[in-house]
């Protein structure tokens, strides 16, 4: 008869930390940033099918970094929630901090069950607020622990350097434009402290804007627009008024 | 199953399974009982006496379609709302009119813009317009038993075909039939009179200003002869609700606007009560 070997409890859980961490520095990061009018979403994503970042409910969007199928899973999950609490009670009764969470809650169990493996993924669930301050930003690393945060989040692989550089650098009431710029820089840093250019191709950008007169906040930013804005990038204000204009009439085929 | 939508614990099982992008086959598999499709109704005696909601016109125009209906809902022969909204949204290119029992046509246009709102996330993409009629013949047919009691739900259902580049305008029976109309279509109990303005007023070039105009008489001549439909209410500034879809989107006009209509209208009625007059040949 063969004796099971011992792993004390630390160990299992370091063990099944370095596991879902090494997946998910596996993916390519991305930051989500508050701006005057907003939150906006952008990470380097050579598809133009598969998101990274996706509308939940009217204000509240998802973004994910780490294994595909596990964060749509996630997503999908967590749309049929909204979906069928808004259908319960009300619209207004679907927050960010509620699925964010549901979504602690269900990574939490997977992460400390044993017979499950870990998800290698880390998610930011973002609400909208009528004001800046009533913005709201959750991390959610692989293991369901909750983190609010204010200003911006970086997730993914090289997300420390990356949320460092944010950190310094971000400010209240940016721009879009600005705010789309500093992210861009932020995302170009390479981990040995070199720099690389991300073309506008392989960029997703969404936002949640809170000027948006539908109710349903969540936009995509792509094509002629997101160009755009990436040359207004600085203080060129009236260019992105321009930009914003052209949004609304690009409006139709967001989706 | 259902404490699990209202604490805030895990998503259960059902959440992370792997299924179709539909709401109502999501619901219909975890918590049934909310679909008002599956609800018993205990046997009863006669007819069930329930607010109803009267009339909905619409009528396409090149580049479009309109779709409007009064404020009015009665139960037997008292009003019982003045202001009542029957025409709403469906999604971004469409939009619903409901007639019919007004508790459970609201309610299914609640789940309606729902099952739309959920496979758009849920895909990335919208359902084509066929796709969202087929939809909500669905819901209707899945109303039957509630039909057959007299709490019929009879929608009018119109769109922009992003496809077609058109405005189309579908309606239904209570079992859920479904037909394509042509140039203009009204339902409720004062239809018979608004399809007889339609049908002399319509013409396929109408503009989107003739097009609501159109609209707003089809319902005047309905209320003047169907006691069931209001008219515009001047007195306590009701209007007709008049929504336009086209490419740019869906769009309802602003009590203003559908004031300014209404009031012209009324204008020329004061001095001819029977509205405009076509030629005979």
């Amino acid at each position: 008869m063969s004796t099971p070997f011992y792993v004390s409890p630390q160990q299992a859980m370091a063990d099944r930390a370095e596991y879902a961490r090494k997946g998910i520095a596996r993916g390519r990061s991305l930051v989500v940033l508050q701006y005057a009018d907003g939150i906006v979403f952008v990470g380097e994503n050579p598809s133009r099918a598969l998101h990274k970042f996706s509308e939940i409910y009217d204000r509240i969007a998802f973004a994910a970094a780490g294994k595909y199928n596990e964060y749509e899973n996630l997503r999908i999950g967590g749309v049929r929630y909204a979906d069928l609490r808004g259908y319960t009670y009300d619209r207004d009764d679907v927050t960010a901090r509620g699925l964010a969470n549901v979504y602690a809650q269900t990574l939490g169990t997977i992460f400390s069950s044993a017979a499950e493996k870990p998800y290698e993924v880390e998610l930011v669930v973002a609400e909208v607020g009528e004001t800046p301050e009533g913005d709201q930003i959750y991390r959610l690393p692989h293991d369901g622990s909750i983190v609010d945060e204010h200003g911006s989040v970086a997730v993914g692989g090289n997300a420390e350097q990356i949320s460092g550089y944010l950190d310094r650098r971000h400010q209240d009431g940016m721009s879009l434009a600005e705010a789309l710029k500093l992210a861009v820089e932020a995302l170009s840093r390479e981990p040995n402290g070199g720099e690389r250019e991300i073309p506008a191709e392989r960029l997703e950008v969404a936002v949640l804007d809170r000027t948006r007169p539908q109710q349903r906040k969540f936009r995509r930013i792509a094509g002629r627009q997101l160009a755009r804005l990436l040359e207004a990038g600085g203080a060129e204000t009236a260019t992105e008024a321009e930009a914003e204009a052209e949004a609304e009439a690009e409006d139709g085929d967001d989706e | 199953m259902e404490a699990n939508t209202r604490s805030t614990g895990r998503l259960p099982a059902a959440f992370l399974t792997p299924g179709s992008s539909s709401f109502m086959d999501f619901l219909s598999e975890h918590q049934p009982e909310m679909l008002p499709g599956k609800r018993q109704l205990p046997p009863v005696q006669g007819v069930i006496e329930a607010p109803h909601g009267t009339t909905i016109v619409a009528a396409t125009f090149p580049g479009g379609v309109v779709l409007a209906g009064d404020r009015r809902a009665t139960m037997g022969n008292v009003i019982a709302q003045r202001d009542i909204e029957k025409v709403f949204p469906a999604d971004e290119y469409s939009a619903v009119g409901i007639a019919g029992t007004a508790g459970l046509a609201v309610e299914m246009v609640k789940l309606f813009q729902l099952e739309l709102e959920h496979f758009e996330k849920v895909e990335g993409a919208q359902l084509s317009l066929e796709g969202k009629a087929n939809r909500l013949s669905t819901m209707i047919r899945s109303n039957l038993g509630m039909a057959l009691q007299g709490l019929a739900v009879v929608p009018l259902f119109a769109g922009y075909d992003v496809d077609r580049e058109k405005g189309r305008i579908f309606s239904y029976d209570v079992t859920g039939g479904r037909s394509e109309e042509h140039g203009f279509a009204a339902t409720g109990s004062g239809s018979i009179f608004a399809r007889g303005a339609l049908k002399k007023l319509y013409s396929p070039d109408l503009t989107e200003q003739q097009a609501t105009t159109l609209v707003v008489q089809a319902l005047y001549d309905a209320a003047d002869d169907d006691s069931a439909t209001g008219g515009p209410d001047v007195a306590r500034r009701i209007y007709p609700i008049v929504t336009v879809i086209t490419e740019e989107g869906f769009r309802k006009l602003t009590d203003e606007e559908s004031s300014e209509i209404a009031r012209s209208i009324l204008e020329r009625r004061l001095e001819q009560p029977d509205g405009p007059r076509a030629a005979l040949l």
